[in-house]
């Protein structure tokens, strides 16, 4: 499909949804976000770019298969949490300090972040994976 | 949300109404819309409404939580009704192979 203007507009609408999604990551704990509803997000600007463009050229430039990101995903989530059972602590017993980075500023850096990033690699590969799989039929 | 000027309440209960009225217009469209394109115009124009409600009554609560689950619908509404813009005319939502 050669549509001009849709393929102009999910070009651009790629790095908002992008932008957004992981705003709504770092955010997530204290305040409506986390690791789920980002990944769907990031899922979301992805399906753009296959409506916008086909199937092959999407997977030439990112080419990557979604099927590891969910294995990868529950390994970082389950790490985790036993990492902390390891170390004395109880099962999923999360931890957070702040920090001063540059650019940034104060910040608040949880080990929850790191478990949302399980979730969040989670998310985009079950659905991204569903979607691909249905649009190759 | 607190500072800055304040918008009167007759400004934000009228506002609420008359978008009220509109999304009501709007979801009888999309009832009873004879056709398919009327159905997905009025769809993607009750999310415009839905969104619009939305900022409308965080600005009457006073609280700025609620803009997130606008930027959530606005991303949302924007691949709905592309995803149906381009099953209308192709006939299927992804392409195999460019042409």
């Amino acid at each position: 499909m050669q549509d001009l203007i849709f393929r102009t507009i999910a070009r651009q609408a790629l790095y908002i949804i992008m932008a957004f999604s992981l705003f709504l990551m770092f955010r997530g704990h204290n305040l409506p976000g986390g690791g789920f509803i980002a990944g769907l997000g990031t899922a979301a600007a992805i399906v753009v770019q296959y409506l916008a463009f086909d199937l092959e050229l999407v997977r030439r430039s990112l080419p990557v298969d979604y099927k590891y990101f969910i294995a990868a995903g529950l390994l970082l989530a389950l790490g985790t949490g036993l990492g902390t059972a390891l170390g004395n602590r109880l099962f999923m017993n999360h931890t957070f300090a702040y920090y001063h980075l540059p650019l940034i500023g104060e910040i608040e850096l949880t080990t929850a972040l790191l478990f949302d990033l399980g979730v969040y690699l989670v998310v985009i590969g079950a659905t991204l994976t569903i979607i691909a799989t249905i649009g190759e039929e | 949300m607190t500072a800055g000027m304040a918008v009167p309440s007759l400004v934000i209960n009228v506002a609420l109404i008359v978008l009220g009225l509109s999304t009501a217009l709007v979801v009888l469209r999309l009832l009873r819309g004879p056709s398919l394109p009327d159905r997905v115009v009025a769809s993607d124009s009750l999310g415009a409404n839905v969104i619009a409600l939305i900022v409308v009554l965080s600005l009457k609560v006073g609280t700025p939580h609620y803009l997130d689950s606008v930027l959530v619908l606005a991303v949302l509404g924007f691949l709905g009704t592309s995803a149906a813009a381009k099953f209308l005319v192709r006939g299927g939502l992804i392409d195999k192979h460019g042409d």
